[in-house]
């Protein structure tokens, strides 16, 4: 079914989200009713002769969520718009129900100072979705300087990272750790040791030998993430490891949080969804860092996330041209996006066979993001702004990468059914997204 | 009809064994047993395939296996073309597939290719919508007719294949034959050891059903073929193994090693041998090395791929 009304909010400047199923787990709330929105923001019921004039958006049928946040995205803004804009990201992440989107700073020039901070935020300004920048934590994220984190942070960064790099020098990142402590930021690990990863082009394993394609192995991961883990804990830091792909690595993390080390973690869908056997058709959309791992990794990555391990799912989103990836498996770059598949990939791959509560599955899209990052959102109660995610759970649809609003199309879910889609993205009260095409039953 | 009487092979490329079938291997040896009769007479032509063009595509440097396909096609009467270009697609400024599309402007109607990287001629086959591709070597993947001529010497050699202990010594982690002789060896019912240092042993390989061996010497008994692998002098500068004299002292295949074998027992290496260091030369030139009969028999099994794969053998199967 098609959303009604107009774009913006009816002649009392308020919004009606009628008869949806709401689910807002940071209140707990998972029932059916009405939500209003008032000047960009979840209002209590207006008196009824405001809520007359109210634009009516009927959200029968359909489940009625905090607009999601992901906080591990590529937008490639600026030096690699070919590949994606602040603007064509932005209108993946409305697309695909992402109301906002924290993005790294492996852009040309990197945004490590609060000029190249401020450039992001000016140009995401008027962009679909909100755009929080992540700032590298050292200069040119050489692994040598730290940046002025608490410029970067005034400047408006959320968090510190090196993108898909770690960092080499254990004093480094020891100094960033204790020098971090002044500001609320995370800083994000990518755990890759290079020497141990060098050369190669997925998870070392059966499936590797058989294709005769140079592995990664699983402690290439593991061996940085204990380092960064024992930094952590040694300098009271705060640490936020992105892309857990290994069973150990999930391990790791749990014994940490048990020792109460001040750890979060994400993990990507196409991590929860795939495995390296998918790779003997040498497809290069497969091809990912960290690279997609065996089945018992994908079953302890499922099981982290929903015993509480791993908080949050982030899609990695790294948009590649055409070029980039039609070529020579161990030439391709790596890389999938993410932003419009990510919400129906978890609602497929998790929440259908019970594997995730539909309540667990808002929260780490969510709730527990918005969470990490100290932004707003992530919540239903009134006062909050008004990021909303309308979802029909019933439809079924094909991912086809011709349809995307990224500039890339390099899905890892080309040509498979999922279920469940985005109707309507709502960002500070404006509808930036209604889902075309013919009705779905 | 059987799937163990093919006439004719069900796929329309030649990527790797992993992918055949018993009967397809089978017709493929027997194929390959009545051209070495026509490679026996003095006049060494057949017209199976004139009017055809066959082009060999070389990423890779290569001598041997590209003297054998161009023999075999010129054998089999086809018109070939050859080019030769070393290093990846990035670094030579056009894409594999430019280059497949180019091919099929040219209405070529078979393509053998040779490449660094694995994947590679699957990679052209799925750019291609009308020539054939024969996969002549793909990184550490794939080396298919390498393979299939392994298969037919040991079967001439031995008699049959099914029950035989084959022990392939040496770097199994970078060796595409070893795959292929993996595949193929487990389809038609030999069964394979590898032995090796642990470190050119890939991980999970006993996935593709094969035994391993650390210690050469527990390895060889009994085997039916000791087949030595060739070791690349560069791997002891990555630190595979200390030294080339420790490799050699490990798992070298000397005459005292080779008693350990079944007394018919056969040598096989897939060249160039490194003599002194997987083989010891008072073996490689032994009357149990059958090391030229591969040579011969590889002209023999790649007239046989080219022929099946190009139309050859379908008007039996009517």
């Amino acid at each position: 079914m098609r959303p009604d009304g107009p774009d913006t909010s009816g002649s009392a400047g308020i919004t009606e989200i009628r008869n949806g199923r709401i689910i807002d787990p940071a209140s707990g709330r998972d029932e059916q009713g009405d939500l209003w929105i008032r000047e960009g923001r979840i209002v209590d019921r207006p008196a009824d002769g405001d809520a007359k004039g109210a634009t009516v958006i009927d959200a029968t049928g359909q489940l009625v969520l905090p607009g999601l946040v992901d906080m591990h995205v590529h937008l490639c803004e600026p030096g690699y718009e070919y590949r994606e804009t602040l603007e064509s990201g932005a209108l993946a992440a409305v697309a695909g129900g992402i109301t906002g989107v924290a993005c790294m700073p492996d852009t040309d020039p990197v945004v490590d100072d609060a000029p190249a901070v401020r450039f992001v935020r000016a140009r995401a300004a008027g962009a679909a979705a909100k755009v929080y920048p992540i700032a590298a934590l050292t200069a040119g994220r050489a692994g040598e300087r730290l940046t002025e984190i608490g410029e970067l942070a005034e400047a408006g960064a959320v968090a510190l990272s090196e993108a898909d790099r770690s960092i080499r020098n254990p004093a480094i990142l020891r100094r960033a750790f204790e020098y971090g402590r002044m500001f609320d930021l995370p800083i994000i690990v990518h755990c890759e040791d290079p020497s141990l990863s060098a050369g190669g082009v997925m998870h070392e394993g059966s499936h590797a030998t058989r294709l005769g394609l140079k592995g990664i192995p699983s402690i290439a991961e593991e061996t940085v993430v204990a380092r960064d883990l024992m930094l952590a804990e040694w300098t009271g830091g705060r640490i936020h490891i992105t892309q857990a792909s290994t069973a150990v690595t999930a391990g790791l993390i749990r014994a940490a949080k048990q020792r109460g080390v001040n750890v979060t973690a994400d993990v990507s869908p196409h991590h929860l969804a795939l495995t390296d056997e998918a790779l003997s058709t040498f497809d290069t959309h497969l091809k990912t860092n960290p690279p997609l791992r065996s089945k018992a990794d994908v079953d302890a990555l499922r099981e982290g996330l929903a015993d509480g391990t791993i908080d949050a799912i982030a899609s990695d989103h790294t948009p590649r041209s055409v070029d980039e990836k039609n070529t020579e498996f161990q030439e391709a770059l790596s890389g999938a996006t993410g932003l419009e598949t990510m919400l129906a990939v978890v609602f497929t791959e998790m929440v259908g066979p019970g594997l995730l509560t539909l309540n667990d599955a808002v929260r780490v899209m969510s709730t527990s993001p918005a969470g990490i990052l100290g932004i707003e959102g992530g919540s239903l109660s009134s006062g909050a702004p008004a990021d909303l995610t309308l979802f029909d759970p019933d439809g079924t649809w094909t991912v086809d990468p011709a349809s995307f609003k990224s500039r890339s199309a390099n899905t890892p879910f080309a040509g498979r059914e999922l279920k469940g889609s985005v109707t309507v993205t709502i960002v500070g009260g404006q509808v930036r997204y209604r889902r075309d095409g013919p009705e779905s039953s | 009809m059987s799937e163990d009487h093919l006439y004719a092979l069900r796929h329309r490329h030649l990527i790797g064994l992993e992918d055949y079938s018993h009967a397809e291997i089978r017709l493929i040896l027997d194929t390959a047993d009545s051209f070495k009769e026509v490679i026996r007479r003095p006049i060494r032509k057949v017209p199976a395939l004139r009017g055809k063009n066959v082009v060999n595509l070389f990423f890779e440097s290569s001598t041997r296996t590209r003297l054998s396909f161009e023999l075999a096609e010129k054998q089999l009467s086809a018109d070939t073309l050859n080019f030769a270009s070393t290093g990846s697609s990035v670094s030579k400024g056009e894409s594999l597939g430019d280059t497949a599309r180019n091919i099929e402007a040219m209405q070529v109607d078979c393509v053998v290719v040779r490449h660094a990287a694995a994947g590679a001629p699957l990679f052209l086959s799925q750019c291609l919508s009308n020539a054939v591709v024969i996969n002549a070597g793909d990184g550490a993947h794939e080396h298919p007719t390498q393979g299939l001529l392994d298969l037919l010497t040991m079967r001439d050699a031995l008699g049959g294949l099914e029950g035989l202990k084959v022990v392939l010594v040496g770097d199994i982690a970078h060796s595409r034959v070893a795959r292929s002789n993996i595949w193929g060896l487990r389809k038609m019912g030999a069964r394979v050891v590898v032995c090796g240092p642990p470190t050119l042993i890939p991980v999970d390989i006993e996935d593709m059903g094969v035994e391993v061996c650390y210690r050469v010497e527990d390895a060889l008994r009994d085997a039916d073929v000791v087949y030595a692998l060739r070791i690349q002098l560069e791997r002891q500068h990555e630190a595979f193994f200390p030294s080339l004299r420790e490799y050699t002292r490990l798992f070298g295949i000397d005459p005292e090693r080779l008693e350990l074998a079944k007394p018919g027992a056969v040598v096989m290496h897939p060249g160039p041998i490194n003599r002194g260091v997987e083989l010891d030369s008072r073996v490689a030139d032994s009357g149990r090395s059958v090391i030229l009969d591969q040579v011969t028999n590889g002209v023999a099994v790649r007239m046989a791929v080219l022929y099946l794969l190009n139309g050859g053998g379908e008007r039996d199967a009517a």
